[in-house]
Protein backbone atom coordinates (compact mmCIF):
# COMPACT_ATOMS: atom_id res chain seq x y z
CA UNK A 1 0.00 0.00 0.00
CA UNK A 2 1.09 3.55 -0.69
CA UNK A 3 -0.24 6.95 0.26
CA UNK A 4 -2.00 8.74 -2.57
CA UNK A 5 -0.05 11.43 -4.37
CA UNK A 6 0.45 14.74 -2.63
CA UNK A 7 2.54 17.86 -3.04
CA UNK A 8 5.40 17.96 -0.58
CA UNK A 9 6.57 21.07 1.26
CA UNK A 10 9.46 20.99 3.71
CA UNK A 11 9.10 23.70 6.35
CA UNK A 12 12.20 25.30 7.89
CA UNK A 13 10.29 26.81 10.80
CA UNK A 14 6.85 26.57 12.39
CA UNK A 15 6.10 30.13 11.29
CA UNK A 16 6.82 29.18 7.70
CA UNK A 17 4.72 26.01 8.04
CA UNK A 18 1.79 28.02 9.40
CA UNK A 19 1.85 30.38 6.43
CA UNK A 20 2.17 27.46 4.00
CA UNK A 21 -0.78 25.65 5.56
CA UNK A 22 -2.97 28.73 5.47
CA UNK A 23 -2.13 29.43 1.83
CA UNK A 24 -2.57 25.81 0.73
CA UNK A 25 -6.04 25.55 2.23
CA UNK A 26 -7.87 22.98 4.29
CA UNK A 27 -6.84 19.93 2.22
CA UNK A 28 -3.23 20.47 3.31
CA UNK A 29 -2.02 18.67 6.43
CA UNK A 30 1.04 19.05 8.66
CA UNK A 31 3.22 15.94 9.10
CA UNK A 32 5.12 15.33 12.35
CA UNK A 33 6.08 11.76 13.35
CA UNK A 34 3.55 10.30 10.93
CA UNK A 35 2.52 7.36 13.09
CA UNK A 36 -1.18 8.13 12.65
CA UNK A 37 -1.23 10.15 9.44
CA UNK A 38 0.90 7.81 7.30
CA UNK A 39 -1.26 4.72 8.03
CA UNK A 40 -4.41 6.78 7.41
CA UNK A 41 -2.99 7.95 4.07
CA UNK A 42 -2.02 4.39 3.10
CA UNK A 43 -5.55 3.21 3.83
CA UNK A 44 -6.82 6.25 1.86
CA UNK A 45 -8.81 7.36 4.90
CA UNK A 46 -6.86 10.61 4.58
CA UNK A 47 -5.94 12.13 1.22
CA UNK A 48 -4.31 15.50 1.72
CA UNK A 49 -3.41 17.39 -1.46
CA UNK A 50 -0.36 18.83 0.27
CA UNK A 51 1.83 17.75 3.15
CA UNK A 52 3.78 20.35 5.06
CA UNK A 53 6.63 18.40 6.62
CA UNK A 54 7.58 19.57 10.12
CA UNK A 55 10.16 16.82 10.66
CA UNK A 56 13.11 19.01 9.69
CA UNK A 57 12.13 22.02 11.80
CA UNK A 58 14.96 22.38 14.33
CA UNK A 59 14.70 23.09 18.04
CA UNK A 60 11.32 21.52 18.79
CA UNK A 61 12.45 18.31 20.46
CA UNK A 62 13.09 18.81 24.18
CA UNK A 63 11.82 18.18 27.69
CA UNK A 64 12.73 21.01 30.07
CA UNK A 65 11.87 21.08 33.72
CA UNK A 66 12.88 23.41 36.47
CA UNK A 67 14.70 21.96 39.43
CA UNK A 68 11.85 22.68 41.80
CA UNK A 69 9.69 20.53 39.57
CA UNK A 70 7.15 23.27 39.08
CA UNK A 71 6.90 23.38 35.32
CA UNK A 72 7.66 20.99 32.49
CA UNK A 73 7.87 22.12 28.89
CA UNK A 74 7.69 19.69 25.99
CA UNK A 75 8.69 20.71 22.47
CA UNK A 76 5.96 19.66 20.04
CA UNK A 77 8.24 17.30 18.10
CA UNK A 78 9.52 15.45 21.18
CA UNK A 79 9.10 11.74 20.62
CA UNK A 80 7.35 9.55 23.20
CA UNK A 81 10.53 7.51 23.72
CA UNK A 82 12.52 10.65 24.59
CA UNK A 83 9.91 11.65 27.15
CA UNK A 84 9.93 8.16 28.68
CA UNK A 85 13.71 8.43 29.15
CA UNK A 86 13.67 12.04 30.41
CA UNK A 87 14.46 13.35 33.87
CA UNK A 88 10.96 14.81 34.00
CA UNK A 89 9.46 11.34 33.64
CA UNK A 90 11.68 10.08 36.47
CA UNK A 91 10.44 12.96 38.61
CA UNK A 92 6.77 12.69 37.57
CA UNK A 93 6.04 8.96 37.20
CA UNK A 94 2.63 9.61 35.56
CA UNK A 95 4.58 10.88 32.52
CA UNK A 96 6.55 7.66 32.38
CA UNK A 97 3.36 5.59 32.78
CA UNK A 98 2.04 7.26 29.65
CA UNK A 99 5.11 7.76 27.46
CA UNK A 100 6.62 4.31 27.97
CA UNK A 101 3.40 2.52 27.04
CA UNK A 102 2.11 4.31 23.96
CA UNK A 103 1.99 1.95 20.99
CA UNK A 104 5.11 -0.21 20.76
CA UNK A 105 8.83 0.63 20.81
CA UNK A 106 8.93 1.49 17.12
CA UNK A 107 5.92 3.83 17.35
CA UNK A 108 7.34 5.53 20.46
CA UNK A 109 10.57 6.11 18.53
CA UNK A 110 8.71 8.15 15.87
CA UNK A 111 5.46 9.49 17.34
CA UNK A 112 5.48 12.96 18.91
CA UNK A 113 3.60 14.48 21.84
CA UNK A 114 2.58 17.50 19.74
CA UNK A 115 1.19 15.29 16.99
CA UNK A 116 -0.72 13.22 19.53
CA UNK A 117 -2.27 16.23 21.27
CA UNK A 118 -3.13 17.94 17.96
CA UNK A 119 -4.75 14.79 16.57
CA UNK A 120 -7.10 14.57 19.59
CA UNK A 121 -7.91 10.91 19.06
CA UNK A 122 -10.57 9.91 21.63
CA UNK A 123 -8.28 7.07 22.73
CA UNK A 124 -5.09 9.13 22.77
CA UNK A 125 -3.00 8.67 25.89
CA UNK A 126 -1.52 12.12 26.50
CA UNK A 127 -4.66 14.22 26.97
CA UNK A 128 -6.10 12.47 30.06
CA UNK A 129 -2.68 12.52 31.72
CA UNK A 130 -1.95 16.18 30.99
CA UNK A 131 -5.47 17.24 32.01
CA UNK A 132 -4.89 16.01 35.58
CA UNK A 133 -2.31 18.79 35.85
CA UNK A 134 -2.44 22.42 34.75
CA UNK A 135 -1.54 22.19 31.07
CA UNK A 136 -1.36 24.84 28.38
CA UNK A 137 -0.79 24.49 24.66
CA UNK A 138 1.40 27.14 23.07
CA UNK A 139 0.30 27.53 19.46
CA UNK A 140 1.80 29.37 16.52
CA UNK A 141 -0.31 30.45 13.58
CA UNK A 142 -0.23 32.83 10.62
CA UNK A 143 -1.35 35.61 12.99
CA UNK A 144 1.23 34.94 15.68
CA UNK A 145 1.34 33.01 18.94
CA UNK A 146 -1.27 32.27 21.57
CA UNK A 147 -1.67 30.01 24.55
CA UNK A 148 -4.74 27.84 25.10
CA UNK A 149 -5.54 25.81 28.21
CA UNK A 150 -5.66 22.12 27.29
CA UNK A 151 -9.19 21.85 28.68
CA UNK A 152 -10.28 24.47 26.13
CA UNK A 153 -8.08 23.01 23.39
CA UNK A 154 -9.78 19.65 22.85
CA UNK A 155 -13.25 20.40 21.48
CA UNK A 156 -14.44 17.05 20.16
CA UNK A 157 -13.12 13.82 18.67
CA UNK A 158 -10.26 14.73 16.31
CA UNK A 159 -11.18 18.40 16.76
CA UNK A 160 -9.10 21.04 18.52
CA UNK A 161 -9.12 24.80 18.92
CA UNK A 162 -6.33 25.08 16.32
CA UNK A 163 -7.35 27.51 13.59
CA UNK A 164 -6.40 27.36 9.89
CA UNK A 165 -2.64 27.03 9.63
CA UNK A 166 -2.20 26.95 13.38
CA UNK A 167 0.26 24.47 14.92
CA UNK A 168 1.32 23.29 18.37
CA UNK A 169 4.72 24.67 19.37
CA UNK A 170 5.04 23.64 23.00
CA UNK A 171 3.13 21.90 25.77
CA UNK A 172 3.54 23.34 29.25
CA UNK A 173 2.51 21.24 32.25
CA UNK A 174 2.51 22.50 35.84
CA UNK A 175 1.78 20.86 39.13
CA UNK A 176 -1.45 22.31 40.54
CA UNK A 177 -1.10 24.86 43.36
CA UNK A 178 -0.24 23.23 46.66
CA UNK A 179 0.98 24.18 50.12
CA UNK A 180 4.35 23.32 51.63
CA UNK A 181 4.13 19.86 53.14
CA UNK A 182 1.42 18.69 50.76
CA UNK A 183 2.47 15.90 48.47
CA UNK A 184 1.39 15.17 44.91
CA UNK A 185 1.19 11.75 43.31
CA UNK A 186 -0.12 10.65 39.96
CA UNK A 187 -0.71 7.47 37.98
CA UNK A 188 -1.94 6.51 34.53
CA UNK A 189 -3.09 3.04 33.59
CA UNK A 190 -4.30 2.11 30.12
CA UNK A 191 -5.73 -1.33 29.39
CA UNK A 192 -5.39 -2.55 25.84
CA UNK A 193 -5.47 -5.82 23.92
CA UNK A 194 -1.86 -5.61 22.75
CA UNK A 195 0.92 -3.06 22.28
CA UNK A 196 -0.05 -1.82 18.84
CA UNK A 197 -3.66 -0.82 19.53
CA UNK A 198 -5.30 2.06 21.33
CA UNK A 199 -6.55 1.58 24.88
CA UNK A 200 -9.92 -0.02 25.57
CA UNK A 201 -10.14 2.30 28.55
CA UNK A 202 -7.68 4.33 30.57
CA UNK A 203 -7.60 6.26 33.83
CA UNK A 204 -5.38 9.14 34.94
CA UNK A 205 -5.35 10.26 38.58
CA UNK A 206 -3.55 13.11 40.34
CA UNK A 207 -3.82 13.38 44.11
CA UNK A 208 -2.69 16.17 46.42
CA UNK A 209 -2.35 14.77 49.93
CA UNK A 210 -2.17 16.70 53.20
CA UNK A 211 -1.14 13.94 55.53
CA UNK A 212 -3.65 11.17 54.92
CA UNK A 213 -6.32 13.55 53.72
CA UNK A 214 -6.97 14.03 50.03
CA UNK A 215 -6.93 17.80 49.79
CA UNK A 216 -7.33 17.91 46.01
CA UNK A 217 -7.73 15.36 43.21
CA UNK A 218 -8.30 15.14 39.46
CA UNK A 219 -9.58 11.97 37.80
CA UNK A 220 -9.86 11.59 34.01
CA UNK A 221 -10.96 8.67 31.85
CA UNK A 222 -9.68 8.08 28.32
CA UNK A 223 -11.11 6.07 25.41
CA UNK A 224 -14.64 5.92 26.86
CA UNK A 225 -16.09 9.03 25.20
CA UNK A 226 -15.36 11.37 22.28
CA UNK A 227 -12.98 13.37 24.47
CA UNK A 228 -11.28 12.66 27.81
CA UNK A 229 -13.85 12.70 30.63
CA UNK A 230 -13.30 14.40 33.95
CA UNK A 231 -15.09 12.30 36.56
CA UNK A 232 -15.99 15.01 39.04
CA UNK A 233 -18.29 12.70 41.04
CA UNK A 234 -15.34 10.40 41.67
CA UNK A 235 -13.17 13.32 42.70
CA UNK A 236 -15.87 14.58 45.09
CA UNK A 237 -15.96 11.18 46.76
CA UNK A 238 -12.32 11.72 47.76
CA UNK A 239 -11.86 15.45 48.20
CA UNK A 240 -11.44 16.47 51.85
CA UNK A 241 -11.57 12.86 53.05
CA UNK A 242 -9.00 10.41 54.29
CA UNK A 243 -7.98 7.82 51.70
CA UNK A 244 -9.45 4.56 52.93
CA UNK A 245 -10.64 1.43 51.17
CA UNK A 246 -14.21 2.76 51.47
CA UNK A 247 -13.55 6.22 50.03
CA UNK A 248 -11.42 4.80 47.20
CA UNK A 249 -14.13 2.28 46.31
CA UNK A 250 -16.77 4.99 46.42
CA UNK A 251 -14.71 7.07 43.99
CA UNK A 252 -14.17 4.11 41.67
CA UNK A 253 -17.90 3.32 41.73
CA UNK A 254 -18.68 6.91 40.82
CA UNK A 255 -16.42 6.51 37.77
CA UNK A 256 -18.59 3.70 36.41
CA UNK A 257 -21.11 6.12 34.90
CA UNK A 258 -18.50 8.75 34.01
CA UNK A 259 -17.91 7.67 30.43
CA UNK A 260 -20.22 7.08 27.49
CA UNK A 261 -18.37 4.27 25.73
CA UNK A 262 -19.42 2.80 22.42
CA UNK A 263 -19.50 -0.98 22.06
CA UNK A 264 -16.94 -2.06 19.47
CA UNK A 265 -14.33 -4.72 18.76
CA UNK A 266 -12.52 -3.70 21.96
CA UNK A 267 -15.50 -4.57 24.17
CA UNK A 268 -19.10 -3.86 25.14
CA UNK A 269 -20.12 -0.61 26.79
CA UNK A 270 -20.72 -2.48 30.07
CA UNK A 271 -17.28 -4.04 29.92
CA UNK A 272 -15.60 -0.68 29.32
CA UNK A 273 -17.48 0.91 32.24
CA UNK A 274 -16.45 -1.93 34.54
CA UNK A 275 -12.88 -1.68 33.26
CA UNK A 276 -12.80 2.09 33.90
CA UNK A 277 -13.96 1.47 37.48
CA UNK A 278 -11.17 -1.00 38.11
CA UNK A 279 -8.55 1.25 36.50
CA UNK A 280 -9.63 4.27 38.58
CA UNK A 281 -9.39 2.26 41.79
CA UNK A 282 -5.88 1.04 40.99
CA UNK A 283 -4.71 4.42 39.74
CA UNK A 284 -5.87 6.10 42.98
CA UNK A 285 -4.07 3.50 45.07
CA UNK A 286 -0.84 3.87 43.09
CA UNK A 287 -1.02 7.68 43.04
CA UNK A 288 -1.44 7.64 46.83
CA UNK A 289 1.53 5.31 47.32
CA UNK A 290 3.64 7.53 45.10
CA UNK A 291 2.53 10.67 46.97
CA UNK A 292 3.85 8.99 50.12
CA UNK A 293 7.22 8.50 48.45
CA UNK A 294 6.95 4.88 47.35
CA UNK A 295 8.38 3.81 43.99
CA UNK A 296 5.67 1.98 42.06
CA UNK A 297 6.11 0.82 38.48
CA UNK A 298 3.03 0.75 36.28
CA UNK A 299 2.35 1.13 32.60
CA UNK A 300 -0.05 0.10 29.89
CA UNK A 301 -1.43 -3.37 30.45
CA UNK A 302 -2.36 -5.93 27.86
CA UNK A 303 -5.39 -8.15 28.36
CA UNK B 1 -5.42 15.36 -5.50
CA UNK B 2 -2.33 15.89 -7.66
CA UNK B 3 -1.52 13.19 -10.23
CA UNK B 4 1.97 12.62 -8.93
CA UNK B 5 3.74 13.36 -5.70
CA UNK B 6 6.56 15.85 -5.95
CA UNK B 7 10.00 14.51 -6.69
CA UNK B 8 12.46 14.94 -3.85
CA UNK B 9 16.20 14.44 -3.85
CA UNK B 10 17.49 12.53 -0.84
CA UNK B 11 20.83 11.33 0.39
CA UNK B 12 20.72 8.38 2.79
CA UNK B 13 23.42 6.17 4.24
CA UNK B 14 22.22 2.56 4.30
CA UNK B 15 24.42 -0.07 5.99
CA UNK B 16 27.36 2.31 5.77
CA UNK B 17 26.93 3.09 2.05
CA UNK B 18 25.74 6.47 0.89
CA UNK B 19 22.90 6.58 -1.66
CA UNK B 20 21.66 9.58 -3.60
CA UNK B 21 18.18 9.22 -5.11
CA UNK B 22 15.34 11.11 -6.73
CA UNK B 23 12.17 9.74 -5.20
CA UNK B 24 8.47 10.49 -5.11
CA UNK B 25 7.61 12.17 -1.83
CA UNK B 26 5.03 9.46 -1.07
CA UNK B 27 7.57 6.63 -1.33
CA UNK B 28 7.72 4.65 1.92
CA UNK B 29 11.06 3.85 3.50
CA UNK B 30 10.42 0.11 3.19
CA UNK B 31 9.84 0.45 -0.58
CA UNK B 32 12.94 2.61 -0.97
CA UNK B 33 14.95 -0.11 0.78
CA UNK B 34 13.41 -3.04 -1.08
CA UNK B 35 12.68 -1.61 -4.54
CA UNK B 36 15.26 1.14 -5.05
CA UNK B 37 18.17 -0.49 -3.20
CA UNK B 38 17.12 -4.11 -3.79
CA UNK B 39 17.71 -4.96 -0.13
CA UNK B 40 14.89 -7.45 0.25
CA UNK B 41 15.83 -8.73 3.70
CA UNK B 42 13.46 -6.16 5.19
CA UNK B 43 9.99 -7.69 4.85
CA UNK B 44 6.53 -6.24 4.40
CA UNK B 45 4.09 -8.17 6.57
CA UNK B 46 0.86 -6.45 7.52
CA UNK B 47 1.73 -3.14 5.84
CA UNK B 48 -0.36 -1.38 8.53
CA UNK B 49 2.24 -0.66 11.23
CA UNK B 50 1.22 -3.68 13.28
CA UNK B 51 3.49 -6.67 12.71
CA UNK B 52 6.98 -5.19 12.83
CA UNK B 53 8.46 -7.35 10.03
CA UNK B 54 9.64 -4.13 8.32
CA UNK B 55 11.57 -2.87 11.38
CA UNK B 56 14.89 -1.16 10.58
CA UNK B 57 17.12 1.23 12.50
CA UNK B 58 16.81 4.87 11.46
CA UNK B 59 19.54 6.97 13.09
CA UNK B 60 20.00 4.18 15.62
CA UNK B 61 16.33 3.82 16.64
CA UNK B 62 13.99 1.06 15.56
CA UNK B 63 11.15 2.17 13.29
CA UNK B 64 8.50 0.45 11.22
CA UNK B 65 9.69 1.31 7.73
CA UNK B 66 6.19 0.77 6.26
CA UNK B 67 5.06 3.78 8.33
CA UNK B 68 7.93 6.16 7.62
CA UNK B 69 8.23 8.20 4.43
CA UNK B 70 11.59 7.73 2.75
CA UNK B 71 12.04 11.52 2.75
CA UNK B 72 12.25 11.32 6.56
CA UNK B 73 15.48 9.33 6.19
CA UNK B 74 17.08 12.18 4.22
CA UNK B 75 20.49 12.98 5.63
CA UNK B 76 20.20 10.03 8.00
CA UNK B 77 21.54 6.54 8.52
CA UNK B 78 19.57 3.35 8.05
CA UNK B 79 20.62 -0.12 9.18
CA UNK B 80 18.79 -3.10 7.73
CA UNK B 81 19.21 -6.80 8.50
CA UNK B 82 21.78 -6.96 5.68
CA UNK B 83 23.96 -4.64 7.73
CA UNK B 84 24.37 -7.07 10.63
CA UNK B 85 26.67 -9.82 9.33
CA UNK B 86 30.26 -8.77 8.57
CA UNK B 87 32.56 -10.62 6.17
CA UNK B 88 30.32 -13.67 6.17
CA UNK B 89 30.26 -13.87 9.95
CA UNK B 90 26.83 -13.67 11.55
CA UNK B 91 26.20 -10.94 14.10
CA UNK B 92 26.01 -12.44 17.63
CA UNK B 93 22.28 -11.66 17.69
CA UNK B 94 21.77 -13.61 14.46
CA UNK B 95 23.90 -16.48 15.77
CA UNK B 96 21.85 -16.61 18.98
CA UNK B 97 18.59 -16.76 16.98
CA UNK B 98 20.05 -19.60 14.92
CA UNK B 99 21.34 -21.52 17.92
CA UNK B 100 18.04 -21.27 19.80
CA UNK B 101 15.85 -22.17 16.81
CA UNK B 102 14.18 -18.79 17.31
CA UNK B 103 12.57 -18.91 13.90
CA UNK B 104 10.47 -21.24 11.83
CA UNK B 105 9.24 -19.60 8.62
CA UNK B 106 11.60 -16.68 9.23
CA UNK B 107 9.33 -14.00 7.85
CA UNK B 108 9.29 -11.91 11.07
CA UNK B 109 12.95 -12.56 11.85
CA UNK B 110 14.56 -9.50 10.22
CA UNK B 111 12.28 -7.24 12.24
CA UNK B 112 12.92 -9.12 15.47
CA UNK B 113 16.68 -8.93 14.90
CA UNK B 114 16.51 -5.15 14.43
CA UNK B 115 14.30 -4.71 17.49
CA UNK B 116 16.85 -6.73 19.44
CA UNK B 117 19.63 -4.43 18.16
CA UNK B 118 17.67 -1.43 19.44
CA UNK B 119 17.11 -3.08 22.84
CA UNK B 120 20.67 -4.27 23.45
CA UNK B 121 22.21 -0.96 22.40
CA UNK B 122 20.30 0.72 25.24
CA UNK B 123 19.94 -2.07 27.76
CA UNK B 124 22.81 -4.58 27.71
CA UNK B 125 21.31 -6.69 30.52
CA UNK B 126 17.56 -6.88 29.87
CA UNK B 127 15.21 -8.74 32.21
CA UNK B 128 12.59 -11.06 30.77
CA UNK B 129 10.05 -8.26 31.22
CA UNK B 130 12.32 -5.84 29.34
CA UNK B 131 12.60 -8.35 26.49
CA UNK B 132 8.84 -8.89 26.32
CA UNK B 133 8.24 -5.15 26.18
CA UNK B 134 11.00 -4.65 23.59
CA UNK B 135 9.43 -7.05 21.09
CA UNK B 136 5.78 -6.24 21.80
CA UNK B 137 5.72 -4.56 18.39
CA UNK B 138 6.92 -7.65 16.52
CA UNK B 139 4.52 -10.47 15.71
CA UNK B 140 5.67 -14.05 15.18
CA UNK B 141 2.94 -16.44 14.09
CA UNK B 142 5.07 -19.61 14.25
CA UNK B 143 7.20 -19.92 17.33
CA UNK B 144 5.11 -18.95 20.33
CA UNK B 145 7.97 -16.59 21.26
CA UNK B 146 9.70 -18.72 23.92
CA UNK B 147 12.71 -19.50 21.76
CA UNK B 148 12.87 -15.84 20.74
CA UNK B 149 13.07 -14.75 24.39
CA UNK B 150 15.77 -17.36 24.99
CA UNK B 151 17.72 -16.17 21.95
CA UNK B 152 17.54 -12.51 22.96
CA UNK B 153 18.63 -13.26 26.52
CA UNK B 154 21.57 -15.24 25.15
CA UNK B 155 22.30 -12.54 22.55
CA UNK B 156 22.58 -10.01 25.37
CA UNK B 157 25.34 -12.07 26.96
CA UNK B 158 27.09 -12.57 23.61
CA UNK B 159 26.93 -8.88 22.67
CA UNK B 160 28.30 -7.89 26.08
CA UNK B 161 31.16 -10.36 25.64
CA UNK B 162 31.83 -9.08 22.10
CA UNK B 163 31.76 -5.52 23.38
CA UNK B 164 34.29 -6.35 26.11
CA UNK B 165 36.51 -8.09 23.54
CA UNK B 166 36.06 -5.33 20.94
CA UNK B 167 34.98 -7.89 18.31
CA UNK B 168 32.19 -7.98 15.74
CA UNK B 169 28.73 -7.38 17.20
CA UNK B 170 30.03 -5.38 20.11
CA UNK B 171 31.03 -2.54 17.83
CA UNK B 172 27.68 -2.54 16.03
CA UNK B 173 25.82 -2.33 19.32
CA UNK B 174 28.12 0.39 20.58
CA UNK B 175 27.67 2.52 17.47
CA UNK B 176 23.89 2.33 17.82
CA UNK B 177 24.24 3.25 21.48
CA UNK B 178 26.29 6.32 20.64
CA UNK B 179 23.14 7.97 19.29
Amino acid sequence: MHPGPFRYHRAASLEEAAVMLQQLGEDARPLAGGQSLVPLMKLRLAGPTDLVDLAFVPGLSYVRHEDDGGEIRFGALTRHAEIADSGAAARFPILHDCAAGIGDVQVRNRGTIGGSVAEADPSGDWAPVLLTHVTEIRCVGPGGERTVALRDFILDAYTTALGPGELVREIVMRAPPHEDGERIGGAYIAAKRCAQVYATASAAVRLTLAGDVCRDVAIYLGAVALTPVEVTAAAEALRGRALTRETIEAAADAARSGGDPQPDMRGSAEYKCALATALVKRAIEIAARRARGEQVEVSHEYA
Amino acid sequence: MPERSDGVSISVTVNGRRHQAEIEARLLLVDFIRENLNLTGTHIGCDTSFCGACTVLLNGSSVKSCTVLAVHAAGGEVTTVEGLAKDGELHPIQQAFKDHYALQCGYCTPGLLMSTCHLLARNPNPTEKDIRKAIAGNCCRCTGYQNIYDAIADAAARVSAARAAGTHGGRAAASAEAR
